[in-house]
C-alpha cells in the first residue's frame, strides 16, 4: 500500500499536516492552553521541536537506505535482529496508544455531529475511515488529506481572525494576540490583551496567564515535558512512514520543511485562539464578581 | 533481469555507477561530505536546543521580565507559545538550503573525480 514516490513534496507536507492535527490539536489544544496559560508551550514547543529533530536526524536517511519500515532500518543499520524486534514491539506500542488517541476524537466528532453515543461515534468512524482507506490506497488517502488541510486550517482561522478584529481591531490573530485591547471593550486606552488578561486572572484569584512555572509545573517538570513530547513526536511511526514515499531525499528534507510550515499554520494561531476564548470566560466571570 | 529493473527505479536510491571506494579521492570525499553534515547538523541543533529548551522553558522567567519590542507580549511567554516555532520552521529550511547545496557539491565533486579516472 506504500505508494512508490509520486507525490509531489509540498501536497505531502500539507497531507502530513493534516494527519497529524487530525484530533488532539486540532479539537482540544486551544482549550487546553487556555487553561494553562504559558504551561501550554509544553504542547506547543514539544509537538513542533519534533519535527525539527525528524527532519535533521531521521527522515532523510531513512530514505536514504531504501527501507520502507523503522524496524527494518534499525535491524539492517546494527546488523540485529534482536533491535528489529524491539523496534517492532515500540512501533506497535506507538500506535496502539496513538490509534486509541484518535479513535476517541473521531467519536466525540461523530457524536456530537450526528447526535449520537460516543461508542457508536466511534464505531461509524471506523467504519467510514476503512472503506476510504480500502478503497483508495495510500496515494487516495494522501490527496484526500490535503484537502482535509484546507477544510480545517479555514474552520480554525476564521473565528480566531473575527474574534481578534472585535478584541483588539487586528486581523492577523498572531498580531492581535499581543496588541492592545479595543479601548470600547477594556474600559482604558492603550491596555495590551494579555496584561488586561493577567489581571482579571489575578483579581479572581488564578495566577497570571503569562506567568512561568506556576503550581505542579515547576522548570524541571516543563523542561522534562517539552523534552519528551519533543523525542516522542520525532518517532511516530506514521509520520516517518510519509518521509519514504518521497521521490528522493532531497524531497524527504522539503517535506518535512513543508509538514511543519502547514503545521505552524495552525500552532502559530492556536494562542491566539486560547487567549481570546480565556478572555472571554474569564471577562464574563469578572462582570458577575463585580458589585 | 526485470525484477532487478523494476526494484531499481523504484527505489531510486542507487546511482548508476557507484564510487569505488577504494579510491583514496573518493573516500576523503565522503569523509569531507560527512564531516560537513555533521557539522551543519550539530550547528542546528544546538539553535535547536537554545531556543525551544533555553529561552522557552529554562531562561523563560527571566525572559518575561522583557516584552517583544513593540508589542505586548511577555518575552519568555513569546518564545514558548510563538518564537520557538518560527525558529524551528526556519531552522528546517536552513538544513534543506544547505544541506542540498552541500549534496549537490559532493556530487559534482565526484563527478569530477570520475572524469579524472579517480573514481
Amino acid at each position: 500500500m506504500l505508494q512508490a514516490g509520486g507525490v509531489p513534496a509540498i501536497a505531502n507536507g500539507m497531507a502530513t499536516a493534516a494527519d497529524w492535527m487530525s484530533a488532539a490539536s486540532f479539537i482540544s489544544m486551544a482549550g487546553l492552553i487556555s487553561m494553562m496559560g504559558y504551561t501550554g508551550g509544553v504542547y506547543l514547543m514539544g509537538w513542533t521541536g519534533g519535527y525539527v529533530l525528524l527532519a535533521l536526524l531521521i527522515a532523510p536517511y531513512l530514505r536514504k537506505s531504501g527501507h520502507y519500515t523503522v524496524p527494518d532500518f534499525i535491524g539492517d543499520r546494527y546488523h540485529s535482529n534482536i533491535a528489529r524486534l524491539v523496534a517492532v514491539v515500540c512501533a506497535i506500542f506507538v500506535s496502539f496508544t496513538y490509534v486509541a488517541g484518535q479513535m476517541r476524537g473521531v467519536g466525540v466528532v461523530f457524536s456530537r455531529f450526528l447526535e449520537v453515543d460516543v461508542n457508536v461515534g466511534v464505531i461509524i468512524g471506523m467504519i467510514i475511515v476503512f472503506i476510504y482507506a480500502t478503497l483508495g490506497g495510500m496515494k487516495g488517502i494522501t490527496w484526500t488529506q490535503v484537502a482535509q488541510y484546507w477544510v480545517l486550517i479555514t474552520a480554525f482561522l476564521i473565528p480566531a481572525i473575527a474574534i481578534s478584529i472585535k478584541l483588539t481591531g487586528n486581523p492577523v490573530p498572531q498580531i492581535g494576540l499581543g496588541s492592545t485591547l479595543d479601548p470600547e471593550i477594556a474600559g482604558v486606552q492603550g491596555i495590551t490583551l494579555l496584561e488586561k488578561l493577567n489581571q482579571i486572572q489575578v483579581d479572581l484569584g488564578f495566577d497570571r496567564y503569562t506567568d512561568t512555572f506556576v503550581g505542579s509545573w515547576n522548570k524541571v517538570n516543563v523542561f522534562c515535558v517539552v523534552l519528551a513530547l519533543m523525542a516522542g513526536t520525532a518517532g511516530l511511526p506514521h509520520v516517518i512512514v510519509r518521509f519514504y514515499t518521497v521521490k528522493s531525499v532531497k524531497a524527504a528534507r522539503w517535506s518535512a520543511f513543508w509538514a511543519l510550515l502547514f503545521i505552524s499554520m495552525l500552532y502559530l494561531t492556536v494562542p491566539a485562539t486560547a487567549a481570546f476564548a480565556r478572555y472571554y470566560m474569564i471577562e464574563s466571570l469578572n462582570g458577575k464578581t463585580e458589585e | 533481469m526485470s525484477k532487478e529493473k523494476i526494484t531499481q527505479e523504484n527505489r531510486n536510491i542507487k546511482q548508476k555507477s557507484f564510487p569505488d571506494l577504494h579510491r583514496l579521492g573518493v573516500r576523503a570525499s565522503l569523509n569531507r561530505y560527512w564531516r560537513k553534515n555533521v557539522t551543519y547538523t550539530i550547528v542546528l541543533l544546538v539553535v535547536w536546543a537554545a531556543v525551544g529548551l533555553g529561552c522557552g522553558v529554562l531562561l523563560a522567567d527571566r525572559l518575561n521580565l522583557y516584552k517583544l519590542p513593540g508589542t505586548g507580549f511577555p518575552l519568555g511567554f513569546w518564545f514558548a507559545h510563538q518564537g520557538s516555532i518560527i525558529v524551528f520552521v526556519l531552522l528546517i529550511l536552513a538544513y534543506c538550503l544547505l544541506m542540498n547545496r552541500l549534496d549537490t557539491k559532493h556530487h559534482n565533486e565526484l563527478e569530477q573525480l570520475k572524469k579524472e579516472g579517480k573514481a
